[in-house]
């Protein structure tokens, strides 16, 4: 008898109860690598994810709106270093993450590399991308590993506010001249579809869905996400005034939930293969701005040595914290 | 509309609005590009202060215009003749040592120019600067720690630091050449002589370049007159950019 | 491993207003003690927050082994005459 089955049994049996996982507490291989795929794959999304809206933060149609984007792309920011903190607790370093970003070997949400082509894009991301992202999130507060439960709860606190602005955006659209109402629309029609793909394959699709869901890592299978995605955004648009673009969308009386048409599954797949409108762009500028940062990372480290060595000369007594 | 009717208080409160509008929103180009995560944060932190900044003054100033004016018919229906920042605020961001060069010297003016106008007569001008003046003081502690993080740092940091400052130095002389708009200013107590300020500003400015191991750039000053409206070639492009959406939908609400 | 140019990891700690006591924030990335407390303040208290910051180098904290934790905290376990709940005090006491 392994014995290594008897500690990975012990350690389901502990996750299943609701326990807690901590950094340096023992679990499986698996669980770990796991765990560093998706809390880093995450944190690129939030990195790459600033892009397609920093686009548009020096265009921005009112000082309001510019602070408000600025802000919330600032948040993202915010949310990646969360997140490479809480998977750097888990032994691999934020270097070697994003080295694994720009060769290309990490993935990141596919959504981020459509185009945003109009103001109304920055309505669309924070309505659907950032309410997709939270009906994902809200669910990840509760997952076994400490660390990156509690970056989502801080990050679910501060993105209450995404969705919600991303909303007033469309709104104002909605209630504007024709020209902000049909800018509006595409933008829905542009974004929709890629939203829904956010949620991943469909469950017969997603080989590593079940082992998450034991693990409690993820709550929820893909398709529930998608469906309560459906059903809460439905509504909204109705709302808006705006159409979505499946002509097989429509409420189911004996589900009571909405039944909704298939997705391009070869779109999907093509786009996180690398081939979406924007993949080459998003990396590049990533990249760019990493290798454009070496000297600026490397004078600090430079400097701090420096200090360090001629701290250790003088032996000046130093504050206590209080 | 027609701006520069306006009387010299609105005026001095659109320079110092698009002082704070024009460099805020060239601060907030970095936001997806700094040189790590941490940094990206900061940068957008001192470009919200100022772009938050330039509402506060363009506020006042569209109070007093009157007649419905508003903060964003300011931001984005002024052409760039109308627009009183120095150029100094509205040059490209370069690499990070020319941002930074650029933040450095106008943190330091724009520390005494705040304290300065915190004595303002203007009391609602004075509240502002206040205010702005906490977290002024933090983007000068900011941009001191990297002007002495490149200088004292690589070669490569210290060189790149050098040629940003000889590049951004002739910039700067525009802060201490009164203006129409300061010498109206200065007359009515709203703000300081600005020629007041040239001596301190060099003592602050030294003491960091010093601690940089850096040295004093020592070479002539442009000739600026963005103050009055006349600007590089730099402002025309940001604006054009910046105020696209309003122009190209006049009658939209955002 | 790490690149040479990484800059070290800092835990945070905040206080969000006086009379509590500092609570682990998370963790950042920075050169050194002085950039650590800025970036603190730009990266952890961008929604007023906090009233003070401690930052401390990740390596610098000394953690008890997880292996080690029945040795440690299970002896506790039984000694419950250190809980309130433990005695038992009439009602006519009072509240005590």
């Amino acid at each position: 008898m392994a014995p290594t089955i008897d500690i990975e049994a012990r350690f389901l049996d502990y996750v299943t109860a609701e326990n807690k996982v901590e950094a340096k507490d023992w679990m499986p291989e698996g669980y770990r690598k796991t765990l560093v795929r998706q809390i880093s794959q995450h944190a690129h999304s939030e990195i790459v994810g600033m892009l397609p809206e920093a686009n548009w933060i020096t265009r921005a149609p009112s000082l309001r709106s510019k602070l408000i984007l600025l802000a919330k792309v600032q948040d993202e920011a915010g949310h990646g270093l969360y997140l490479y903190s809480a998977a750097e607790t888990l032994g691999t370093s934020r270097d070697e993450m994003i080295a694994d970003l720009h060769s290309g070997k990490a993935k990141y949400s596919s959504i981020f590399n459509y185009p945003t082509l109009s103001w109304a894009d920055m309505g669309a991301i924070g309505w659907l991308v950032d309410g997709a992202a939270i009906q994902n999130q809200v669910m990840l507060c509760r997952a076994s590993y400490g660390p990156y439960s509690r970056a989502m709860v801080r990050i679910c606190k501060e993105e209450s506010f995404h969705q919600r602005q991303g909303y007033e955006i469309m709104l104002h659209l909605a209630k504007g001249s024709q020209e902000q109402k049909d800018m509006a629309q595409d933008a829905l029609n542009r974004w929709w579809w890629p939203s829904l793909m956010m949620f991943g394959p469909s469950d017969d699709n997603s080989p590593n869905s079940a082992q998450s869901m034991a693990w409690r890592i993820k709550r929820k299978s893909n398709d529930e996400l998608r469906q309560e995605f459906v059903d809460k955004t439905v509504p909204q648009a109705k709302f808006l005034g705006l159409s979505i673009p499946d002509a097989d969308l429509r409420w189911n009386e004996a589900l009571g939930q909405h039944d909704f048409g298939s997705i391009d599954w070869n779109e999907f797949f093509a786009v996180v293969a690398g081939n979406g409108p924007c993949n080459s762009e998003r990396i590049e500028a990533r990249r760019k701005a990493h290798a454009e940062g070496a000297w600026v990372r490397e004078a600090a480290s430079a400097y701090a040595a420096k200090q360090s060595g001629r701290r250790s000369h003088d032996s000046t007594t130093k504050p206590q914290a209080a | 509309m027609k701006w520069d009717t306006c009387d010299p208080s609105e005026q001095y409160l659109l320079h110092l609005g698009d002082d704070a509008l024009v460099l805020g929103h060239r601060l907030s180009e970095w936001c997806g590009h700094g040189p790590i995560l941490e940094e990206d944060i900061a940068l957008s932190n001192l470009a919200l202060d100022l772009v938050g900044l330039a509402r506060q003054y363009y506020q006042l100033a569209a109070k007093r215009i009157g007649a419905g004016t508003t903060e964003d018919q300011l931001a984005y229906w002024r052409g760039e003749r109308d627009f009183k920042n120095h150029v100094l605020v509205e040059q490209p961001n370069g690499d990070f040592a020319d941002t930074m060069a650029r933040q450095f010297l106008f943190d330091a003016f724009h520390l005494l120019q705040l304290e300065a106008i915190e004595q303002s007569n203007d009391a609602e001008l004075a509240a502002i600067a206040r205010k702005a003046l906490k977290e002024t003081t933090y983007h000068a502690q900011h941009s001191a720690e990297w002007i002495v993080r490149m200088g004292d740092g690589t070669d490569e940091s210290h060189r790149r630091i050098s040629s940003a400052l000889l590049r951004i130095w002739p910039f700067t002389g525009e802060f201490f050449l009164p203006a129409e708009v300061d010498r109206l200013a200065a007359a009515r107590g709203l703000g300081p002589d600005v020629q007041s300020l040239r001596e301190p500003w060099l003592e602050l400015v030294r003491e960091v370049i010093a601690k940089a191991q850096l040295s004093l750039p020592v070479m002539p000053q442009k000739l600026l007159r963005g103050k009055s409206g006349i600007h590089s070639e730099s402002l025309g492009f940001l604006l054009a950019e910046m105020q696209s959406l309003p122009r190209a939908y006049p009658d939209a609400q955002w | 491993m790490s690149a040479p140019d990484q800059w070290p990891l800092w835990e945070v700690f905040v206080r969000s207003r006086n009379g509590l006591s500092h609570k682990h924030f998370g963790s950042l990335h920075a050169p050194d003690a002085d950039m650590a407390l800025k970036n603190a303040r730009d990266v952890y208290t961008r929604r007023s927050e906090g009233t003070s910051i401690w930052v401390v180098q990740s390596s610098n904290i000394v953690a008890s082994a997880p292996d080690a934790k029945e040795v440690l905290f299970t002896p506790s376990d039984d000694k419950v005459y250190r809980h309130p709940t433990f005695y038992q005090i009439p009602d006519e006491v009072g509240h005590m």
